[in-house]
């Protein structure tokens, strides 16, 4: 846009920055409130005789002797070992964008360049797998996975994953390839590449931002996913959020809540670190190819 | 002489070495696999089993809350995932079911000298599981609470709902009662209590067809409604946690609670002192002139897989002796309320006893038990909410029942 | 480009889509048509801990030859879809005859639970999708006019409320909206209304939903939205504001147009999550007032100790054909884009 269209009424401006400033409120407050909160004690933060004391800690103060406590923090990552489900989340997401990324670019390729009907066909598919409840899945998954011997661990969920999230990948960079020029690879073919050199050594270079777009939301599916990690990995296999869940047990006792709260917000924080090392590359991403429906 | 060398070189090295987790469980060899809920007795129980563990018996264990949802699929296998299945007496129903479970008698006669009578869970004369550990919902209460407002200690549901009416009148509570409304499980099983106090029979003997649609069914919903009342406006939502810190904020002056939940709420060091040391455990109480707590008692124990070597299931049944013999009642009784020889209760355990002194009945463990207790637990909360009457919210549940129990196959 | 290169290109993909999900939804479309064989019971003795009892039992011997002899069960036809937990065309043909208005009729509906998940799915469905779009859209028209050095943190900030997970985020809130919770306790102030509680009534609960859902749902949107912002192109605007237009009515004119493919795209993506809604209704302890299909297949399969397979199998393929419908305009679209462009 130039500089031109950017300039506007002064209300515009206070009216904009005003809806920001609210919608930044309503998004992270609750994040905010769990992040000051996790180091009080539970009767604080969950404290039903005045919500101030999640703020003040006069309990976190009479118990520990400071209004700030990491007792939290340390029952998570020391007593309970929450270090270790850190080590299997990145295993998983890492191993879960490649692959899915792997396959997605492939098959999105694929899919845009070929003009045939059964391409639509496959992408329609593609949608109506995705409508499948996960829950319905992942129970049918359990005795082919005793079966078979492979339940419980890490290279199984991963696979799982990424099928299940095959058709979001699938459509989005399909999307994404489409936007891309054909005759870029074309003329690479007539150049004397194979479809596979073309498609690796010209389109992927200039696909890069739309790849790292759809690996940010991959890599967010698995990080997030619950439904297939908790009922497919043993214990020492756990992931962070099945682990959490652990934290909170089946009836939250021994007082671990403030373990999953001090788990949750030390979970976020390397996606702090990701959102904004990739902003740049998010936002070009889409730039390239804006997603075609 | 050479073998009497050894073994005081081994007590030697026992006693100059009493932390190192080495314990002799009399194993020779075998795998031990445990598949189990994921709480503190249990983490008790498991660790005290994997102490047998040595270089030719293998001893592992996964505790997740997941383990009802993949205990089936994991024992039906060949062999099966885990040797050792820990079970509740509603969850033990479906390994039953599916005959998952092997029959334990000449392991208990083998090994089994340290346990009582009662622990023995027999199905057809045969033992199929050992429990180890109580639970039951029983009465909590505030004695500061009641002694202001002049009241005697509540034994039954007509004293709870008479008491909580002066409670309120008198000032000192707005929201004297509070009870697990939330549907599904509590609510099935507030249910459940209740009926069973009106001295109810949940199926027609003998068969597979519900028989909750009777005075006694309504009775029971008119009660649980009565006392609804007496509680906060977001009373559907209540469960154990959203409970507990009720209690603690002095919100609440009756209650009728987990026993594995009461050390929290009698815990003096906990974030509500003053709440704690006038907090009374008794047994559940009574409803509608009936002489047997409106309660059911529930057990935790172990199965051992039928799908595994004998050598396994062996190994399996001595590591978990091992982790419930008699000094772990000992020396974690304040963990649960434990049904192994030798435990002394602690105060913390006196509902539950009380309760279970009291004759309550144990949660039935009927093949189609879970099925009605599901269907029980969708379709009540209208009625909870006065959107319709009590017959119609039985009628739904049976029908309900009905035709899942068909699908199931109980019903035809 | 040739089928054989069609097929290299999209072999790994289409594989693990297959093996894992076209292969379990043929297998659960085919359990859906059955039920478990009828249970042989047998009376026994059965003691514990707290006394011994007469009761029934399976006969698993009995039952494992039966089960030998047709592993899936009985052939029931359609029958689940039309039982009283589904469809339950017995009950509503009932219902229509002896009702005396539609009012009423509807209302006897809604005490059927598939018909009662089903409005809440569609209300949550249509309310939050649009909602989450829009709030979306505007969010991503605000932070495209901040400070570039700001945008970082904002959209890190902007994208919470879909990475935290709902496990905890739900708790959370739960916890904040209770009656004397930060944001409960305050509503009570604002509205100076002391009873007020956000989780007692049923409108109350399922306005809380709704929020929740477009407050969770919003990210996404601005993502895409505020990404496909950055290409429009800037000699349309230019030109459109020598033309005199507004600013708003150059959103309206070029901006919208121009993200209309975007626009499909997350209401296709939106409109299939949302008609999965589950997880607010468990983290919100919810059910009492508001019960979704996946709520259904989920209590199927894990609220009692025996799942009923084929009861939540017929509601996932109800829940698959339901969504169908739902995209069907989508579809159509797509085929007539795809039928230009072949």
């Amino acid at each position: 846009m130039s500089s031109k269209a950017r300039s506007r009424s002064t209300t515009l401006v206070v009216f904009s920055t005003a809806f920001i400033v609210l919608w930044l409120i309503v998004a992270a407050f609750p994040f905010l409130w769990t992040v000051w909160g996790s180091f009080k004690v539970e009767a604080d933060f969950f404290s039903r005789t005045d919500w101030m004391n999640a703020v003040t800690g006069p309990v976190t103060q009479a118990r520990t002797g400071s209004a700030f406590t990491g007792a939290g923090y340390h029952g998570a990552w020391v007593e309970q070992e929450f270090w270790r489900a850190a080590i299997n989340t990145l295993i998983v997401t890492v191993f879960v964008t490649l692959i899915s990324l792997t396959f997605g670019t492939l098959g999105g390729y694929a899919l845009a360049r070929s003009g045939y009907r059964y391409t639509f066909w496959i992408l329609m598919a593609a949608l109506v797998f995705r409508a499948m409840p996960h829950v319905t899945l992942v129970s049918g998954y359990l005795l082919p996975f005793f079966q078979l011997n492979i339940w419980g661990i890490l290279p199984t969920t991963i696979i799982v994953i990424v099928a299940i999230n095959q058709p979001f990948t699938l459509w989005m960079l399909h999307s994404f390839f489409l936007s891309i020029p054909k005759d870029l690879d074309e003329s690479a073919m007539v150049d004397g590449c194979s479809r596979f050199q073309a498609f690796r050594l010209v389109v992927i270079p200039v696909m890069w931002p739309g790849v790292i777009t759809t690996g940010l939301f991959s890599f967010l599916l698995a990080y997030n996913d619950f439904t297939v990690t908790a009922m497919l990995l043993s214990q020492e296999n756990q992931t962070m959020v099945p682990k959490i869940a652990s934290f909170l047990g089946s009836t939250q006792a021994e007082g671990k809540v403030m373990y999953a709260v001090a788990a949750v917000v030390s979970a976020i924080a390397p996606l702090f670190l990701l959102v904004l090392f990739f902003q740049k590359q998010i936002v070009s991403g889409l730039t390239a190819g804006a997603v075609k429906g | 002489m050479k073998s009497l060398l050894r073994m005081t070189a081994a007590a030697g090295a026992l006693l100059a070495a009493p932390s190192f987790a080495f314990a002799d469980c009399g194993i020779e060899s075998g795998s031990v696999r445990i598949l189990s809920n994921d709480f503190e007795a249990l983490h008790v129980v498991a660790s005290g089993a994997e102490e047998c563990a040595s270089a030719t018996v293998e001893v592992t264990k996964n505790q997740t809350t997941e383990h009802k949802n993949i205990q089936v699929a994991a024992l039906t296998t060949n062999p099966a995932t885990y040797t050792v299945a820990v079970v509740a007496n509603n969850s033990v129903v479906p390994l039953l079911n599916d005959g998952l479970i092997r029959p334990l008698d000449d392991l208990v006669e083998k090994y089994g000298q340290s346990l009582e009578p009662t622990q023995l869970i027999r199905i057809d004369g045969k033992v199929m599981a050992i429990a180890f550990m109580a639970n039951a919902q029983h009465l909590h209460y505030r004695k500061d609470l009641l002694e202001e407002a002049g009241l005697e200690p509540p034994t039954s549901y007509e004293d709870i709902l008479a008491g909580a009416a002066i409670l309120r009148e008198k000032g000192i509570l707005a929201t004297p009662l509070a009870a697990n409304f939330k549907p599904g499980f509590d609510l099935a099983e507030e249910f459940v209590n209740m009926y069973l106090g009106y001295g109810g029979e949940f199926f027609e003997p003998g068969t597979p067809n519900a028989s909750i649609v009777n005075e006694k069914g309504v009775a029971a919903l008119e009660t649980m409604k009565a006392m609804s009342g007496f509680m906060g406006p977001d009373f559907m939502t209540f469960d154990t946690n959203a409970i507990k810190p009720m209690w603690e904020a002095s919100e609440v002056a009756i209650l009728n609670g987990w026993g594995s939940r009461a050390s929290a709420l009698i815990d003096t060091e906990g974030p509500a002192p003053e709440v704690a040391a006038n907090t009374v455990l008794a047994a559940a109480p009574t409803v509608g002139g009936g002489t047997t707590p409106a309660a059911t008692l529930w057990w935790d124990g172990f199965a051992i897989a039928k799908n595994i070597s004998d050598e396994d299931a062996e190994a399996s049944f001595q590591a978990m002796m091992h982790g419930i013999r008699p000094e772990v009642a000992q020396e974690y009784a304040p963990v649960a309320v434990w049904l192994i020889k030798g435990y002394e209760p602690t105060p913390a355990a006196v509902g539950v006893i009380e309760t279970l002194k009291a004759g309550a009945k144990p949660f039935p463990m009927l093949p189609y038990m879970g099925v009605l207790f599901t269907a029980i637990g969708e379709n009540l909360a209208e009625f909870m909410q006065g959107q319709e009457s009590a017959e119609q919210a039985l009628e739904d549940a049976t029908q309900a029942y009905n035709t899942a129990a068909r699908e199931a196959g109980f019903l035809n | 480009m040739p089928h054989r290169t069609f097929f290299k290109f999209i072999a790994p993909s289409l594989f693990v889509m297959l093996l894992f999900i076209a292969l379990p939804i043929l297998s659960v479309a085919y359990q859906s048509l059955f039920i478990e064989h009828e249970q042989i019971l047998v009376e026994v003795e059965n003691c514990g801990p707290f006394g011994c009892e007469k009761e029934l039992r399976i006969d698993t011997e009995a039952m494992d030859r039966a089960m030998e002899e047709s592993p899936m069960g009985r052939f029931n036809w359609l029958g689940t879809y039309a039982n009283t937990s589904h469809l339950a065309f017995a009950e509503v043909g009932a219902i229509w005859r002896d009702s005396d208005g539609p009012v009423s009729a509807l209302r006897a509906m809604l005490n059927l639970p598939f018909y009662k998940a089903l409005i809440f799915t569609i209300a949550y469905t249509f309310i939050v999708t649009p909602l989450g779009m829009v709030l979306g859209f505007f969010v991503a028209l605000g932070v495209n006019s901040i400070p570039r050095l700001l945008k970082g943190p904002v959209i890190f900030f902007s994208l919470l409320p879909m990475i935290v997970t709902p496990l905890v985020g739900s708790l959370v809130l739960f916890w904040m909206i209770d009656s004397s919770g930060v944001i409960g306790a305050n509503l009570q102030l604002l509205l100076n209304d002391p009873q007020l509680s956000l989780k007692a009534s049923p409108t109350l609960t399922w306005v809380t939903l709704f929020l929740y859902g477009v407050w969770h749902a919003a990210p996404f949107s601005f993502v895409v939205f505020y990404a496909g912002l950055q290409t429009v192109p800037g000699d349309t605007l230019e030109s459109a504001m020598i033309d005199g237009a507004s600013r708003w009515e150059r959103v309206r004119f070029v901006v919208i147009p121009h993200l209309m493919p975007l626009a499909t795209f997350i209401a296709l993506v939106q409109l299939m999550d949302n008609f999965r809604v589950f997880e607010p209704i468990i983290g919100f302890s919810a059910a009492a007032n508001a019960t979704s299909l996946s709520y259904l297949i989920y209590n199927d399969l894990r609220g009692s100790e025996t799942p009923l397979f084929g009861s939540a199998a017929a509601t996932s393929m109800l829940t698959i054909i339901g969504v169908v419908i739902l995209l069907m305009p989508v579809l159509i679209r797509t085929w007539r884009d795809f039928n230009r462009k072949v």
